[in-house]
């Protein structure tokens, strides 16, 4: 899966490169610190130079992400982060881009930047922050919110049904999505550095806790109790087997997933599907992200990690270079003077 | 005999009538400019044999301009008048300012084109029609009561009948081009027949066939000899017993080139970037009539040029930002849809306080309005289309050719102030071209970003230049100059998130003030005419070829009326009042319902002003200008 190389030897970074600037202002257990404690172990352990590294945003509550790492730093309008960042990786394709979005930002007023990002395939990091709320504008349901959900701007419930991030990407042609949930550290870190080591768009959706406007609506999937259950980590090679008791998996009956458990009705551990997040035919990888309480658990981990399409940003500079290379322009002035010119 | 160009009150010619004779007997009449247009169905070629006769008028030495008038609809049903393309061109021995008024020579390749350009030929005009496209059913398509060709309509005017369509299949059929494809080379029929008219070569439409279909062996044959079929065909016609000649322009030394707005615009980015040193983006989203900017940029990846075909107008502008964040000279290319889409973003640039070209190619608005029509409508939302306090730069070009220049200055004013600037082309200007004096890059202005060296120990992301205001331009791969900055208000000097009230009201007027003091750098307007007398004439932007043509033709009657044409708008240049000062009166002409004219009042409310505002989707007419600008001399 690591098909990028960063020179570390070159620099030793720790965490106090990156350490924000100044005050971090989002709320006292707010998700969002996780995953910034996360990202900055990440750009320790990747290595490399740090003015390399920009990090994007639209507008929303992870949008402040930028003003908290010691980065390069952009924060942009609602919506148009990707946009932004494609911009910054187009024109400078040895950067390092990160785009910090949320479920709001990136799946309702910035979606057609988000699709048509993916499906160009930039090089670029995105993580969405998902917390199915809008937080910055104090609580209205957002693309991803569940049916039903009471908010502010929906007092008898949400009507609409909700995106998942997922299967957008899927249907962009994303060769890169992940899931985690704030929770666990650990599998952040995991997830996110996968994330930044793919080459091409790669995005995280990290289901990530607003204490304030939608306080546990992950619960079903973070909490200790249930979480084994209900949710299952997937790991290239590996088969899909979940559970408390580590005995239930996903195999496949009538062309459809299910889950079974293992040693009863003859399943056997080999009936168990194997991950593989490299397959560049997506339709597992489209099934896995749509998987959903209560029928299967919420598929965790890096679900698609392909290979399969060159990045946009290699593919330009490379034909630039084959241009230039062929063409007997060289300057303006050679420009300016040729084809039909007349002498008078 | 008939007398092509007959003077009127309306139209004045100046004819030498040096009578010559040609080998054949054919009287010469020698021209000092002709305005001729080419009329047919959008898909009969028009603007491509516009472009052909172009190039040869101008490889003879006539200065020129042209004007391109098509629907809007790629193929509109064939015959109506809704699908009639036209292809305008002025040509002369003088300084030629615009692409004329009203056509001495029409060529009406079916019914519809006739009937949509009668009422922009002259008085005993020659019109030159395709015989074998007034069959009944072609008279009706195009919403003619009787065959224009005998009912009396054309009295008055040269007529010639020539059986183009049929002509031109015999001659394909003898190079083994199928009827179709026959059909298309009708335009190359009409063309010879201007050749033989004006003198000109067949040889050098020959050769722009040759480049043009150089993959398309028996279409470039084809073609070709259709061309030489129209010129012999008017050779050995007994209505041509008179031809025109106008001899190559004085004025004109060096080297020329044929250029339009769109690629003039394009063109002065390239060089903007490669006398800055940097490379150029694009981030843009194709509309009429802005597309080939975005086009012409794409091809020239030889030169570093980068661009992105966006998702939308916001991507185009959006990326274009991140871009100039990455150290690029950016820029975004639209019209005015797009430009009202890309508001925020420029908004974003302006608190950023980054580089950014905007290009405008106004058409008729509101909303989708007149796509494929010239207007100035988009000068209030230039100017202020923006939420908050969001001053920028707005300029405007003024021909096809200076769309190079003020494309040029507006990337270097851009760079060296870090700050985003407008500028305004229209659709007139775009596809609108004219012979152009190639420029040697080392004759242009320099231009000096204002980047930061790597581990600065004083960069801060908002200090400033005490001249100019200008922040420096730190970018994202420089070592030890890391920071952030985005759309929320940030502290002065040290660019940190601030909500301080006293601090945005400071960053507010540094903002401001840093637009104001581009005047510093803005070129004094110039008056053509004397700098006082009874009235002065105020224009902007794409108009000027008609408004200095008016103006000339009213000196040369010895009245006292000057031009004032403006192409730097906000901030105007600092001689403006001055200029206002001198004269007993003042006409502000715009195509527009009036809008610069607000600005002017909004900032020399002392003085008076009268206006003549058009908005039919149109160019002025030097006519009209003159009449309006009579009435006024006359106190009316």
């Amino acid at each position: 899966m690591s098909n990028r190389e960063f020179n570390q030897n070159v620099n030793v970074l720790t965490k106090e490169d990156f350490k924000s600037p100044g005050p971090v202002k989002w709320c006292a257990g707010c998700g969002d610190y996780a995953i910034l404690a996360a990202v900055n172990s990440i750009l320790v352990d990747l290595g490399g130079q740090k003015e390399d590294i920009v990090f994007v945003s639209g507008i929303g509550c992870s949008s402040r992400f930028p003003y908290y790492i010691n980065t390069y730093g952009f924060h942009g309008m609602h919506g148009r982060g990707a946009a932004i960042a494609s911009g910054i990786k187009i024109a400078n394709p040895r950067l390092q881009v990160w785009h910090i979005t949320g479920d709001g930002d990136s799946m309702a007023i910035g979606g057609n930047h988000f699709i048509h990002t993916i499906r160009r395939n930039i090089d670029m990091n995105i993580i969405i922050f998902n917390n199915k709320i809008y937080g910055l504008t104090k609580g209205q349901y957002s693309p991803t919110s569940p049916k039903g959900l009471v908010t502010k701007s929906s007092p008898e419930g949400v009507v609409e049904n909700p995106f998942t991030p997922g299967e957008l990407v899927m249907g962009a042609q994303g060769t890169f999505f992940a899931r985690a949930v704030d929770t666990d550290p650990k599998m952040l870190k995991e997830v996110i550095k996968a994330a930044a080591l793919h080459k091409g768009t790669s995005v995280v959706e990290v289901l990530q806790n607003c204490v304030i406007f939608n306080n546990q609506i992950h619960s079903m999937v973070s909490a200790k109790e249930t979480k084994e259950d209900h949710t299952i980590y997937l790991e290239a090679g590996k088969p899909m087997i979940f559970g408390k008791e580590r005995n239930k998996g996903i195999t496949v009956k009538n062309n459809r997933l299910q889950v079974a458990t293992i040693g009863e009705n003859g399943v056997k551990e080999s009936d168990v599907l194997v991950h593989d997040p490299t397959n560049p035919n997506d339709m597992t990888h489209y099934t896995l992200v749509r998987m959903g309480l209560p029928e299967f658990p919420v598929a965790m981990g890096v679900i698609r990690s392909c290979d399969c399409m060159e990045p946009y940003d290699e593919l330009y500079e490379r034909q630039i270079a084959e241009v230039k290379q062929k063409s007997r322009i060289k300057c303006m002035d050679d420009l300016l003077n040729s084809g039909n010119v007349l002498d008078l | 005999m008939y007398l092509l160009f007959r003077c009127s009150k309306i139209v004045i010619l100046t004819i030498n009538f040096l009578f010559m004779k040609d080998n054949k007997n054919h009287k010469i009449i020698e021209l000092e400019h002709v305005v001729v247009k080419l009329a047919g169905d959008s898909g009969d070629g028009m603007q491509l044999s516009g472009s052909q006769f172009s190039d040869t008028t101008a490889f003879d030495g006539h200065d020129l301009a042209t004007f391109p008038d098509y629907p809007a609809e790629i193929r509109a049903p064939q015959g109506t008048v809704a699908g009639v393309s036209g292809f305008q061109l002025h040509f002369g021995h003088i300084k030629v300012e615009t692409p004329g008024d009203l056509a001495d020579v029409l060529i009406a390749l079916n019914p519809a084109a006739l009937k949509v350009n009668m009422k922009w030929v002259k008085p005993g005009a020659t019109i030159i029609v395709d015989v074998d496209s007034f069959e009944p059913k072609d008279i009706e398509k195009a919403g003619w009561q009787n065959n224009p060709l005998d009912d009396g309509t054309l009295d008055g005017y040269r007529v010639i009948k020539a059986p183009i369509t049929s002509l031109s299949r015999t001659t394909c059929a003898e190079i083994g081009l199928d009827a179709k494809s026959a059909d298309r080379t009708k335009n190359q029929f009409a063309l010879g027949i201007l050749y033989f008219m004006f003198h000109k070569d067949v040889e050098l439409g020959a050769k722009f066939l040759q480049e043009k279909f150089a993959k398309k062996e028996l279409v470039a044959a084809a073609n070709k000899a259709v061309l030489e079929a129209g010129y012999h065909f008017a050779e050995n016609l007994q209505e041509f017993d008179i031809t025109y000649r106008i001899k190559p322009s004085d004025d004109m030394k060096g080297r020329y080139r044929s250029i339009n707005g769109n690629t003039a615009a394009a063109w002065g980015l390239m060089a903007a970037a490669e006398k800055a040193g940097l490379e150029l983006f694009l981030g843009s989203y194709p509309i009429t009539p802005a597309t080939e900017i975005l086009q012409e940029l794409a091809h020239h990846k030889e030169l570093g040029v980068k661009t992105l075909q966006a998702e939308d107008e916001i991507a185009g502008i959006s990326s274009a930002i991140g871009a100039a964040f990455a150290g690029k000279l950016a820029a975004t290319s639209t019209s005015g849809p797009g430009l009202a889409l890309k508001s925020e973003a420029i908004g974003l640039a302006v608190i950023t306080e980054l580089p950014l070209v905007i290009i405008d190619v106004q058409r008729g608005g509101p909303s989708t309005g007149l796509p494929t029509k010239p207007e100035q409508s988009d000068l209030m939302q230039a100017l202020f289309g923006r939420n908050g306090e969001s001053p920028v730069v707005v300029m405007a070009a003024s021909t096809p050719g200076n769309c190079f220049d003020y494309a040029f200055m507006a990337a270097k004013i851009a760079v060296e102030h870090m700050v985003p600037v407008i500028l305004l082309t229209d659709g007139y200007l775009a596809n609108g071209s004219e012979l152009w004096k190639v420029p040697k890059m080392a004759d242009l202005p320099s231009i000096k970003p204002r980047r930061v060296d790597d581990n600065d120990p004083d960069y801060k992301p908002y200090r400033r230049d005490p001249q100019t205001l200008a922040r420096s331009w730190a970018v994202p791969g420089q070592e030890g100059l890391r920071h952030r900055i985005g759309g929320l208000e940030k502290e002065d000097v040290i660019g940190i998130v601030s909500h301080d009230p006293l601090n945005h009201q400071k960053m507010v007027g540094l903002r401001q003030e840093k637009v104001y003091r581009v005047a510093n750098v803005v070129p004094e307007l110039e008056v053509f005419g004397e700098k006082s007398g009874d009235l002065l004439v105020v224009g902007w932007g794409g108009t000027y070829g008609h408004l200095v043509s008016a103006v000339k033709d009213l000196q040369v009657e010895g009245k006292s009326v000057s031009l004032a044409h403006f192409n730097y708008i906000y901030p105007m240049p600092k001689n403006t009042r001055e200029i206002l000062n001198g004269f007993k009166k003042i006409v502000v002409c715009e195509l527009n319902n009036g809008q610069f004219i607000y600005w002017l009042r909004a900032q020399f409310p002392q003085y008076q002003y009268l206006t003549y505002h058009k908005v039919q989707g149109l160019p002025f007419l030097i006519n009209e200008l003159k009449s309006r600008f009579n009435d006024i001399l006359k106190g009316e």
